[in-house]
């Protein structure tokens, strides 16, 4: 587990969308500080220019200057490009611009209370099916035992693999109450709806070892539900992958 | 119109089952400002957790049961329970009721010239309503398995299957929305009907106005959480799957319910009702602090029609803005830019609002009276509560702060430090009006000073916690690595809350001293131009001692020409 990089500002940034999530960030308050603080020396300014003095009376006129209503056009302009300019075309790319499914690695989460249950197809490429009668204390996402396009699945708990500059799809989902996936480094967030599956997609920048977050209030445990992606080397990742190969050989039922 | 007025009243009738709407104001004001203590100190025990994470609380900590604090030390349950009530207190026992309840009550039919609200005993039977509503919410804290504890927000399925203190939760939750209904429809009936002779729409007060729209909010955003809040009710104890889906398993066991139902569904209903109850708690307070500046700058608003028009616009908006907090559930490239348009646009009422508020300034003669720094200080708090909510609203720069401290920040923001300050302000300038005396001018000037430091060094420290990724609603935030650096804010922050609280200590003593021993105040202590100053002070029964006829605009200050520097409405 990394804890460098971590402090006041920003986590470390290591997926192709973070830099421009952090750099809207930025600009919005940047945006902000500038009116706020504008804003905030025009009042401090009329509240001591214009406090009470003995004999002397507030004028009956209003204000005239034209000067607000420029600046809350200019405001509205800002808030146009905000929106136009940068955050519509990034959520564009994080929900709508999916990388193809042969170039990534395809992953479904399933989440629990309070666990992180990773589903890799394995070798074959295909999900097995799963059903929620299935599911026992050995089989945390119910995988059908009579489908043959699960044998070769790896299912692992509150650890996530993948390898670095690669594309990772993931097949969110949960069995019990909403969670929320969230990947702090990788300025990666979803919520984990039961009913629903719902896709994301990330491509990591750099490797290292960092945590996962449970975001959405699930329960007493909601704190616990940690869990860990390790970014690895495409070498890194296949001996993981191969770890897990033999692991599931040596179980009842398992077959390569 | 309003019921007899007779002293011949028993003590009962006329302090405790009472259908005067100043009486009601009141009790609606003094029972939300004991929950909303109440809710503070649910904070406080938070805080002291938050701060020193898996140390026994000292002191209080062995008061509490060994089933939530054993050896006193918290357990994440009871952290969740405080959680979910403070927020359910704080908004719909504390703010809520003392904005609209407390303060409407008492001055919206003062201020149009009325004798009563329309319906005195609908009145009386909303704030029944919601005193039912609030003992219930209390009393949960006493079924088996504690309090509600699945967020103020109650997302199923985990409120599904919860403890039996969320149905307390749920029945609470009625009771209160119910209240909010009938004192609705008794404010548009009031505000259209009742006001005086010559008392125009434009020549309202702003606060009237605000109540208004308010009223509108209640009246439209309640009923969908009304109904989702029996859809709940029926999901836990008859059987039904509103927001539950097929093949749930919770603890590796099959859920036995029918399924086919949808999570979100609820949060749709939620939302829709909460964001509008965002202006709900802003707008009785944008009405306070615009009464207070124009009073002590002593000159005419400047543009009424603009900021009435603004509010108005707020208000319509407000209906249009709730999925902005559902951008985490999957939503679709188009549905979440509609909402991200529709957020940066209810953005622009609100700096329209604070301008028009701040220009009024520009060549008054400001008077700082403790109320005044109140409405002061409201100003640059909500701007902070307002700009915070753009990177929120921005569904891309969402990803990052979604769930983070970030957003408690904001929020806080706009209610804590924003809306408590008009609140506090509200008191400090109608006591006088209310009671007869002023309240004490050092004393109050501390509790400003305290209470506006505090509440910045509480609030302002969220935001750096949210920007380095730290989620909210966790038991101990030091279990992630990312927080721990973060530490000591948590620290500073749970310091400055306990001192805020010793500083509201300040604010008790002065009310109730003040009440026996305040300097005396005349009818219109302020020379502010509103109907009611024009009252006897404190006024009896029935309001007026002659029905009001009004004949101007409600801020005509500093009128050219004129001796004194202020025309009351009615001269």
């Amino acid at each position: 587990m990394e804890t460098t990089g971590y402090g006041w500002g920003f986590p470390p940034s290591l997926s192709t969308q973070s830099p421009a999530i952090d750099q809207l960030i930025n600009v919005v308050h940047w945006f902000a500080a500038v009116l706020f603080v504008g804003w905030g020396l025009f009042l401090l300014y009329s509240l001591i220019r214009f406090r009470a003095k003995p004999g002397q009376r507030a004028s009956y006129e209003s204000a005239k200057s034209r000067l607000p209503k420029y600046l809350e056009i200019g405001v509205v302009l800002f808030e146009i490009f905000l929106l136009i300019g940068l955050s519509f075309p990034i959520w564009s790319k994080y929900k709508s611009e999916f990388p193809r499914e042969q170039d990534s690695l395809v992953i479904r989460v399933v989440a629990q209370q309070f666990a992180w249950n990773i589903h890799y197809p394995g070798r074959d490429g295909v999900f097995g099916g799963t059903d929620p009668r299935f599911i026992s204390d050995a089989d945390p996402i119910g995988l059908n035992p009579d489908d043959p396009a699960g044998k070769d699945d790896i299912v692992s708990v509150g650890w996530l693999h993948f390898p670095v500059h690669k594309p990772v799809i993931a097949h969110i989902t949960s069995k019990d109450v909403i969670h929320s996936f969230s990947i702090p480094v990788l300025r990666v967030k979803q919520d984990a709806v039961p009913g629903m599956v719902v896709p994301i997609w990330w491509e990591a920048t750099q490797t290292g070892q960092y945590e996962i977050m449970c975001a959405q209030l699930c329960g007493v445990g909601h704190t616990l539900m940690r869990g860990f992606v390790s970014i690895d080397t495409p070498e890194e990742y296949e001996v993981w992958m191969k770890e897990q190969e033999s692991y599931l050989e040596t179980q009842p039922g398992g077959q390569l | 119109m309003s019921e007899d007025h007779g002293e011949h009243l028993g003590f009962l009738r006329r302090t405790v089952f009472s259908v005067d709407h100043k009486v009601i104001g009141l009790q609606y004001g003094l029972t939300g400002l004991v929950f909303l203590f109440f809710g503070f100190c649910l904070m406080m025990l938070m805080r002291w957790q938050l701060a020193y994470p898996g140390e026994p609380l000292p002191w209080i900590g062995g008061l509490f049961s060994e089933t939530t604090m054993p050896g006193g030390m918290m357990l994440p349950e009871f952290y969740n329970s405080l959680g979910a009530m403070h927020g359910t207190i704080m908004v719909f026992l504390g703010v809520v009721p003392l904005a609209v309840g407390g303060f409407g009550n008492y001055l919206v039919p003062l201020q149009i010239g009325a004798p009563d609200m329309a319906f005195p005993k609908l009145n009386a039977a909303s704030y029944w309503c919601y005193f039912v509503g609030g003992v219930v919410m209390l009393t949960s804290f006493f079924v088996p398995g504690g309090a509600a504890n699945s967020g103020w927000t109650s997302y199923p399925p985990l409120s599904d299957i919860a403890t039996t203190g969320q149905t307390v939760w749920l029945f609470g939750m009625v009771a209160l929305i119910t209240s909010s209904l009938l004192g609705s429809v008794n404010f548009i009936v009031t505000i259209v009907q009742l006001r005086a002779k010559g008392l125009t729409f434009f020549r309202l007060p702003f606060f009237v106005w605000a109540q208004f729209v308010t009223s509108f909010l209640l009246l439209l955003a309640f009923p969908p959480l009304e109904a989702a809040g029996v859809l709940q009710l029926m999901d836990r104890l008859a059987g039904t799957s509103f927001f539950l889906p097929s093949g749930l398993v919770v603890s590796g066991m099959p859920l036995p319910v029918s399924g086919g139902g949808n999570p979100i569904l609820w949060q749709h209903l939620f939302w829709f009702l909460a964001h509008p109850e965002v202006y709900v708690l802003i707008l009785p307070a944008m009405g306070i602090v615009t009464e207070i500046i124009v009073t002590n700058t002593r000159k005419p608003l400047y543009g009424y029609k603009t900021i009435v028009g603004a509010s108005l616009f707020l208000g319509f908006m407000s209906f249009l803005v709730w999925a902005h907090h559902m951008f985490m559930t999957g939503m679709g490239t188009a549905i979440s830019n509609f909402f991200q348009v529709t957020t940066m646009i209810i953005s622009i009422p609100s700096v329209i609002i604070l301008t028009v508020l701040v220009l009024t300034l520009w060549g008054g003669s400001i008077r700082y009276t403790v109320p005044m720094h109140f409405a002061l200080a409201f100003l640059p708090m909500f701007a902070i509560g307002g700009l915070t909510g753009l990177p929120l609203g921005l569904a891309a720069s969402d990803i990052h702060l979604h769930d983070t401290y970030y957003v408690i920040g904001h929020f806080h923001y706009v209610v804590a430090p924003g809306t408590l300050l008009a609140l506090f302000a509200g008191v400090y300038h109608w006591y006088p009006k209310v009671t007869g005396r002023f309240m004490n001018e050092t004393l109050g000037k501390i509790h400003f000073w305290g209470s506006f430091l505090c509440l910045n060094g509480v609030f302002f420290p969220m935001f750096i916690q949210g920007i380095a990724g730290a989620s909210r609603r966790l038991h101990t935030p030091t279990m992630y690595a990312h927080a721990q650096g973060l530490q000591g804010t948590n620290v500073f922050m749970s310091y400055s809350a306990w001192i805020l609280g010793l500083v509201q200590l300040l604010f008790v003593i002065n009310f109730f001293w003040s009440l026996k021993k305040g300097r005396q105040a005349p009818e219109n202590p302020w020379q502010a131009t509103t109907l009611e100053w024009a009252t006897p002070t404190p006024p009896p029964h029935g309001n007026f001692l002659k029905e009001p006829e009004v004949n101007r605009g409600p801020y005509e200050y500093s009128v050219p020409g004129e001796k004194e520097d202020f025309i009351p409405q009615n001269v």
